[in-house]
């Protein structure tokens, strides 16, 4: 069991994805103008990257080698259609705020960066709690991002008014750069307090993004 | 025409990629750190961006919507911006190994670059043409190429100055990004 559990606090706290391994930084910024969008986006992706998982680890031995990545893409790209149509159909308000933002959730890199790093070595319990982990890490950076921008940029907490509506909220916090600006600011308080994120390590030359699912391939790329 | 000019004009400056709608942030992040990688990522960018917004639009209007296939468009825009990779990978390879030199490592990492499925779904969203989609597809990879170069010349002057340790790394590029990014809001008074 403790193995499992090992799986929730590495997601959650040791490999956050958003603070330490900086994975899935599009949403991140794109969605968290609000608390309550960075729940929706977060849930989401849990829900997708959950599911990828354990379909991905349970076809660990079926799928070959060589066309693994194309096989992960077909997966993940069918889950997130279900999930964005499931969120059209039932929570309208939340498919509209989150837009274009949904059916990218394919190319976050949590998802394909969790098939290739963990999903496809592992049995599907692992895996799935693996998921869970990442994906509450995820879902938590995103909520607590996003509420430190609401609240600053709208002087709301998930929609309640917090700061007395007299006094002018910070509107830049809920435009674009207030993104930049709010996760500069954690990622300092989280560097200054000791955690360390893997943002130096990005590798120039192999896109950051994937660099836990495509390093190979850059490997490759770059010795011949 | 002028509509044209207005399309490159609104993805390039005013809703730009990454300062603005927030695509492409990775590679934003990871490659700027040196100049001559910037240039050279801009450039496939801006290659593989304009021929992926051509194709997706095609096959959107041609293929998915006279099969009331439109739901599927997530699933069929990634694998042909997957294969459209490749493609173009090999055609460089064998026709222009100067050219293949210069791109060709940056040329597999454009397949999870969010900015290209994020360009082919907004045209489909803004029910673009082709004509319009080929723009703002070339917009959009002239914006990224612009704020990547910009961001690429900050860090350069980054590196050589006394930044506070909690500050070191991510952070300070971020806020370099959130400077950039106020400064393209300016650009919002064209439109």
């Amino acid at each position: 069991m403790n193995r499992y559990l090992e799986r929730l606090y590495n997601g959650l706290v040791k490999e956050n994805p958003t603070f330490v391994l900086m994975l899935g930084m599009c949403p991140t910024l794109a969605v968290s103008t609000a608390a309550i969008n960075g729940i929706g986006m977060g849930i989401s992706t849990t829900a997708v990257l959950i599911l990828s998982n354990v379909i991905i680890s349970a076809l660990r031995k079926v799928i070959p080698d060589e066309v693994r990545l194309p096989s992960y893409i077909v997966i993940v790209a069918t889950l997130v259609t279900i999930t964005e149509l499931l969120i059209e159909a039932y929570l309208p308000a939340l498919y509209d705020a989150l837009g274009i933002y949904i059916p990218l959730i394919v190319v976050n890199c949590i998802i394909l960066g969790r098939a290739e790093a963990y999903a496809n070595k592992n049995p599907v319990g692992l895996a799935a709690f693996d998921g869970i982990g990442m994906g509450i890490g995820f879902t938590a950076a995103l909520t607590a991002v996003g509420l430190i921008r609401e609240f600053l940029g709208a002087g709301t907490a998930f929609g309640f008014q917090i700061i007395p509506k007299s006094v002018e909220p910070i509107g830049i916090f809920i435009k674009a750069p207030g993104a930049f600006l709010v996760l500069a600011f954690l990622i300092a308080v989280l560097n200054a307090a000791g955690v360390k994120n893997r943002g130096e390590q990005l590798v120039s030359g192999c896109d950051g993004c994937c660099a836990a699912c495509s390093k190979r391939d850059c490997g490759k790329e770059e010795a011949e | 025409m002028s509509s044209l000019v207005m399309i490159i004009v609104g993805c390039a400056l005013i809703n730009n990629v990454v300062l603005n709608q927030f695509l492409g942030i990775c590679s934003f992040l990871g490659v700027s750190k040196q100049m001559k990688a910037s240039a050279s990522l801009g450039a496939a960018v801006i290659f593989v961006l304009t021929i992926a917004s051509a194709v997706a639009s095609l096959l959107y209007d041609f293929v998915l919507k006279p099969l009331d296939l439109d739901y599927m468009k997530t699933i069929v825009f990634i694998l042909v911006i997957a294969a459209l990779v490749q493609i173009v990978e090999m055609f460089l390879k064998k026709t222009s190994p100067a050219l293949y030199k210069a791109l060709g490592i940056y040329l597999p990492l454009i397949t999870t670059n969010c900015a290209v499925l994020g360009v082919a779904l907004t045209n489909v969203q803004d029910e673009y043409n082709f004509i319009e989609s080929v723009f703002a597809g070339f917009g959009t990879a002239v914006g990224y190429t612009i704020a990547i170069i910009l961001l690429a010349g900050v860090r350069a002057r980054i590196d050589e100055s006394a930044i506070p340790k909690p500050l070191r790394g991510a952070p300070v590029v971020l806020l370099s990004a959130a400077l950039m990014s106020i400064a393209f809001m300016g650009f919002g008074g064209l439109s």
